[in-house]
């Protein structure tokens, strides 16, 4: 059977699976629609947190990023790891003995104001929005590449899936849908691997193959192989960086935080049943994630290694089927600059006449290293496992945003259960549609937008719910402009220099050599700043809200 | 707040400190500013600053989550605060 059929095969016993949870999960309470009754086992919350968590730019395009930028890429790796970290020291557990359903919640109520609660609403639609719309894209790559389907129904393949189980299903629906990805997209991304490590090093374990000697008897190292690869063509070394190590300092420290502070993550440690679950379930969840992420630098070296030792030097008529297949979509160019017919790849953008799209990487990685249609077929219901699971958790932030947060706490408390439910379903409805149609027109900005979506969850949640924890003092004035000064000062950088002035996007004009990626840090120290600042100056929170933060600050539900 | 409640809060905060510490410095000491000195060392085809921000950072945070419940859970008991 060819690629094509497989891919059919295998996505379309996923897609099958997901609605048959769909439809075994349907819900009837707002409860069980926003934090699936608080009943879901802290080992399936762990594996549906990694799904969640882990999109189409974690299972697409991570290694690639890695694969490009060698030492410099570890900023993802340490970044989108290294928060849960702070997840679960510092917010999961409290967040949990709060016991509502939403960020805007907890911080509208923590910080008595309703004023708050709505700049916590834009922070987490702005946020979800962004975030959204990179994954419908990945459904549309995945799609358009391997199932020959136009990237419109592409998506609209994908739009139907993700709307049937998020409207019947809510959290419920979500999380046990998750889960399922979750199994289909690590064994996705771990098969194509294992092959390739046991070829190119002769170990099984790609994290050990990764620090092996390559499997030809020469007995070279494989990162050395591919260092001297790199020096040869006019690259940086492969384990050296060229960032300044205080843009990797801050990029890695906004990632960190940024992770601990997104709605669709911290939303999930609401929906176990106790305080003890909640933390364990941030360890399961990490060692679920950290089995693709120890991974993914092992991808990118033997993907890199292999790219350059399979095309460089290689005449065009005899490059391998896989070259044609990803020019078809533009994301693999190759121009003679020359004109000998022969593909050369290097440094120097004079002579260089490749241009790879980094998104590529992962999902060309079976093809470039001629591994059975079947892992191909494996690997593109992977990546759709991985985009529509993110799709769905942030889609019900949304939803939640909007009909919990915004109408019924904000404008009509008087709100019914059932209509609140009605409400929540409709929200999904046309949050699909507009994220639909970003993924069939995607903005050219979306990877600019993810680090804007990490900025300001960085800047803004983050910072507002470790003190609201932590600092009893810590009052409604000084939360309020906290947050905002956070949020104007990371959003005003950003913008100046990805959309105003993107020529000048260069480490010579930016403040301190922090890149645009980097800046939600510097943000989270202001609003850290103005908070405590205006606090100190303004009135203390009422003995109420102090003695809320007493209670969540310990597990056991004290009885007044 | 009663005593218990307090003396049960402050030694939360110790654990959390120390866990952050050995955090900090896994990730943003051996992985980004001293990668340079560490890269010397080489252990197999790894040197050791790469794999500490490529690959040992990531272990360390689990042991640390893994390690913070164990002694919350101990914690809880001790003060009489763990869930029913």
């Amino acid at each position: 059977m060819g690629i094509q059929g497989w891919t059919f095969l295998i996505v379309g016993a996923t897609f099958a699976l997901y609605i048959g949870i769909a439809i075994w999960s349907r819900v009837a309470s707002t409860s069980d629609f926003y934090i699936a009754g608080s009943r879901v086992h802290p080992l399936a919350n762990g594996m549906a947190t990694a799904a969640d968590w882990m999109s189409a730019a974690s299972f697409i395009s991570m290694a690639g990023m890695v694969a490009f930028l060698g030492y410099d890429g570890s900023v993802y790796l340490m970044g989108w790891t290294g928060g849960y970290v702070l997840l679960a020291l510092l917010l999961a557990p409290y967040l949990r003995k709060f016991g509502k359903f939403t960020v805007p919640d907890f911080v509208g109520d923590r910080y008595y104001s309703d004023t708050a609660r709505v700049v916590a609403i834009l922070c987490a639609i702005f946020i979800s929005f962004t975030y959204v719309a990179g994954q419908m894209r990945g459904v549309g790559i995945v799609f358009s590449r391997f199932l020959d389907v136009p990237i419109t129904q592409g998506v609209i393949i994908g739009m139907v899936i993700v709307f049937f189980y998020a409207v019947l299903g809510g959290m419920k629906g979500i999380t046990y849908t998750q889960v399922a990805q979750y199994c289909v997209l690590i064994f996705a991304y771990l098969v194509p691997v294992i092959f390739v490590s046991l070829m190119m090093t002769g170990n099984p374990i790609p994290q050990l193959g990764f620090g092996g000697t390559v499997a030809d008897g020469s007995g070279e190292y494989l990162l050395d192989r591919l260092n001297g690869l790199m020096t040869d063509l006019g690259f940086d070394k492969y384990t050296d960086g060229s960032k300044p190590t205080i843009d990797v300092f801050f990029i890695t420290a906004a990632l960190m935080v940024g992770t601990a502070g997104l709605p669709h993550v911290i939303i999930r440690f609401f929906t176990v049943p106790k305080v003890r679950d909640a933390r364990i379930s941030a360890g399961y969840a990490l060692i679920f994630i950290v089995l693709l992420y120890s991974t993914a630098p092992a991808v990118a070296a033997f993907v890199k290694t292999n790219l350059i030792t399979t095309v460089n030097e290689v005449p065009y008529r005899d490059a391998p089927e896989w070259f044609h297949n990803w020019e078809a979509t533009g994301l693999l160019r190759f121009e003679d600059r020359n004109n000998d017919g022969i593909i050369q790849y290097h440094a120097d953008p004079a002579i260089n006449e490749l241009r790879i799209d980094p998104d590529i990487m992962v999902l060309a990685s079976p093809e470039i290293a001629q591994l059975p249609n079947w892992v191909v077929g494996l690997v593109a219901a992977g990546g759709l496992a991985a985009a529509l699971s993110t799709a769905a958790g942030l889609l019900l932030v949304l939803a939640t945003a909007i009909a919990h947060d915004l109408l019924k706490r904000t404008m009509i408390p008087t709100m019914k259960e059932k209509t609140e439910l009605g409400i929540a379903r409709i929200t999904v409805f046309f949050t699909v549609m507009i994220a639909g149609y970003f993924g069939v027109n995607p903005p050219g900005f979306v990877a600019q937008t993810v680090a804007f979506a990490f900025g300001l969850a960085a800047a803004s949640f983050f910072p507002a719910i470790l003190m609201g924890i932590f600092f009893k003092r810590m009052n409604k004035e000084g939360a309020i402009a906290g947050m905002t000064a956070g949020i104007i000062f990371t959003a005003s950088y950003i913008i100046y220099f990805t959309f105003i002035n993107p020529e000048i996007n260069n480490a010579d004009y930016w403040w301190f050599g922090i890149s645009p990626e980097g800046i939600g840090t510097v943000g989270m120290f202001i609003n850290f700043a103005v908070a405590l600042g205006v606090a100190k100056f303004t009135k203390k929170p009422p003995q109420r809200i102090q003695e809320l933060v007493e209670n969540i600050r310990i597990p056991r539900q004290m009885v007044k | 707040m009663d005593d218990r409640a307090k003396a049960y809060w402050k030694r939360n905060l110790t654990l959390v400190t120390v866990l952050l510490i050995i955090w900090f410095v896994a990730s943003y000491g051996f992985g980004i500013l001293l990668v340079d000195q560490l890269n010397t060392i080489r252990i197999g085809g790894f040197q050791l600053g790469f794999w500490f921000a490529q690959q040992g950072s990531q272990y360390v945070f689990i042991i640390l989550i893994f390690i913070y419940v164990y002694k919350m859970n101990k914690l809880d008991k001790e003060y009489q605060f763990d869930e029913e």
